[in-house]
């Protein structure tokens, strides 16, 4: 089990002045939640940046490959069709369905590689610290261990407090 | 103290987050209005004459339709071509915009990405009652089947199968992808059990972590990067149909670019129409400002000269290229029986967006609306134009004939009507029809407030 240390501010500009403050005391914070992205954010939690983009990018050239490979071989290997004396092996005429299905396989692998990344799937029960931060608060999440003293949990909290982070809170 | 004296801020009224969510969300809260039931009972009363339609037409064939021998296609894929490009204004905001850092699309891209997914959806049924055996339907995809056949590959009408069911699917996962996060505000917002329940499920366990934040981000980014060329595909490849024909008046190389200045043209249009009753039902004219309709506005203008100059061209080259069929189609267009379809397009398309140069007409929200009617009646009879007039006088002339619409037909176009306002009245119940998170996001920058406080 672990515990949790949430508090919160009404205002982005007031989080990333905070965030800073406690990354340069050295607290480690688990995880901010927003009710929009907040630019600058991923370098304070040193989040990196994100690899979507090469599925994205290897779906696409498999889907290129497997449209036009798949036509090509139709039309020249598995049953050739004479289409009013057109040639068998016309690529300009596979082009289209070639780019409709690279953009269709990308857009796929990176939409479920986005939700399998994110643990995101209908039905999943996430811990929901705060509701109201998908409405108007920048919530700061610290985990803390079971077995952290109560000396170091106050240290947190004061941290969290001087850096001005309201409504502070330890949840099990 | 500097305050910047070219742009008004985007979103009116000194709004905080708390307020936003609040507005954006209260159409869905409560009992509908008694004009959303007038609404959803006329849309009903559409989809019940299109589905009698639907039914003589299975039940009967295409024999109950209008079309001959001679004029083949006519207001099937005329409806079929003016709805897939009134779904392109909903990828052209949200796609490319978004690549073009616009933020006054954040109003407008959730609403318009719906009507997208509805426009395609009215679309789709033409080709598939075209067929006549919907049975057959699934002949058009390429599978393994005991005939030993596959598809034409080299077919233009095998291409807007993948174009229009991709672009159907990407539309689809594009705006879902930008619910999500809106999904998770109204599920930590609902009261009840049972609506906590569905939320929770259809926001697949959004939480609003910093982390999600950057790869969705990402996504929508990429995902935009592809939804750009792919709208621009997929009308490219219904002008194909076209295009790749031996029809004079359709064999033409101008038209895959004329056909997506026209599909943005019309869709922007019909955007409007919609967007100016519901900024006004749904209170969200804080939101939806006029400084939207201007820039809507402006990109209407630009399409429509572009349509406009297409025309004109087409009826150069017609002349130019000295062939008689050629010239005596564009002819025929012009003077000949259907003459009366071609001038209604030529004043709708052409003439009346050009009023909106004037700055005050631009920013009238009633002469707007007059306008959006009457593009979307100009782009209708593009398409009539292109398909009846080109067909009904052939290379032959004793197959030379007239077509007229019957009941049947019609039951089929005001049934996609009532399809059409049906679930867009249901989306505006269900889901939240401004994107909340991306209103948030500008609201700073974009605001009230940073306006009157200005930039120190």
């Amino acid at each position: 089990m672990n515990k949790y240390i949430t508090a919160y501010y009404m205002d982005e500009e007031d989080l990333m002045k905070g965030l800073r403050q406690m990354k340069a005391k050295g607290l480690k914070i688990s995880d901010v939640l927003t009710p929009f992205p907040v630019h600058g954010i991923d370098k304070v939690l040193e989040i990196p940046r994100s690899r979507l983009t090469r599925v994205g990018f290897i779906a696409g050239a498999v889907g290129a490959a497997v449209a036009f490979g798949f036509q090509a071989w139709v039309f020249t290997i598995d049953y050739p069709l004479n289409f009013g004396g057109k040639p068998f092996f016309s690529v300009p005429s596979f082009i289209p369905v070639t780019f409709e299905l690279t953009v269709l396989f990308a857009a796929f692998a990176m939409v479920i590689a986005f939700l399998i990344t994110n643990k995101l799937s209908p039905g999943a029960k996430p811990l929901i610290h705060d509701e109201r931060c998908t409405d108007d608060r920048f919530l700061v999440v610290v985990k803390v261990d079971d077995d952290s003293s109560d000396e170091s949990i106050s240290q947190i909290k004061l941290a969290l407090a001087e850096a001005g982070a309201e409504g502070i809170l330890l949840k099990a | 103290m500097y305050t910047s004296p070219l742009r008004e801020p985007l979103i009116r009224g000194n709004k905080n987050y708390k307020q936003v969510t609040d507005d954006i969300l209260a159409p869905m809260a409560g009992t509908p209005s008694i004009y959303w039931y007038i609404g959803i009972s006329i849309a009903g009363l559409g989809l019940l004459f299109g589905a009698w339609a639907t039914y003589i037409t299975v039940f009967y064939g295409i024999g109950e339709w209008g079309t001959n021998k001679t004029v083949g296609w006519a207001w099937d894929i005329t409806n079929f071509v003016w709805w897939v490009g009134i779904g392109h204004a909903g990828t052209f905001i949200s796609a490319i915009l978004l690549l073009f850092r616009q933020k006054w699309r954040t109003s407008i891209n959730r609403s318009a990405e719906a009507m997208t997914l509805i426009a395609v959806m009215c679309a789709g049924f033409f080709p598939l009652i075209h067929m006549g055996r919907l049975l057959l339907g699934f002949f058009i995809f390429p599978y393994p089947n005991t005939r030993l056949l596959w598809v034409n590959f080299n077919s233009p009408l095998l291409w807007d199968v993948f174009a229009i069911s991709t672009y159907f699917l990407v539309s689809l996962i594009f705006w879902y992808v930008g619910l999500i996060p809106d999904l998770g505000t109204v599920r930590d917002r609902a009261k009840t059990k049972i609506r906590k329940a569905i939320y929770g499920f259809l926001s697949f366990g959004w939480t609003g972590s910093a982390r999600h934040w950057s790869r969705h981000e990402t996504v929508s980014l990429i995902l935009a990067g592809l939804a750009a060329p792919l709208v621009l595909s997929v009308h490219t490849i219904v002008s194909f149909d076209f295009a790749t024909s031996v029809i004079p008046g359709w064999h033409t190389t101008i038209f895959p670019p004329y056909f997506v200045s026209g599909a943005v043209f019309s869709g922007f249009a019909m955007v409007l129409t919609l967007m100016i009753i519901s900024r006004k039902a749904l209170n969200l004219e804080d939101y939806i400002t006029v400084n939207h309709i201007e820039s809507m506005n402006k990109i209407i203008i630009l399409t429509g000269s572009i349509v406009g100059i297409a025309y004109l061209t087409e009826f150069f080259m017609a002349w130019y290229s000295g062939v008689e069929f050629e010239t005596y189609a564009f002819f025929n267009r012009a003077f000949g029986p259907y003459a009366w379809a071609y001038w209604i397009m030529m004043t709708c398309n052409v003439i009346t967006p050009q009023l909106f140069w004037f700055k005050k007409i631009r920013r009238s929200v009633l002469f707007t609306f007059i306008i959006s009617i009457f593009v979307n009646i100009g782009m209708w009879f593009e398409r009539f134009v292109i398909v009846v007039t080109s067909l009904h006088r052939d290379y032959l002339p004793s197959s030379w004939t007239m077509y007229r619409p019957t009941i049947v037909e019609v039951g089929l176009y005001v049934g996609t009507f009532g399809l059409f306002f049906t679930l867009f009245l249901l989306f505006i119940r269900v889901f939240p029809v401004i994107a909340i998170a991306e209103v948030k996001g500008v609201l700073k920058s974009s605001g009230e407030k940073t306006k009157t406080t200005g930039h120190e």
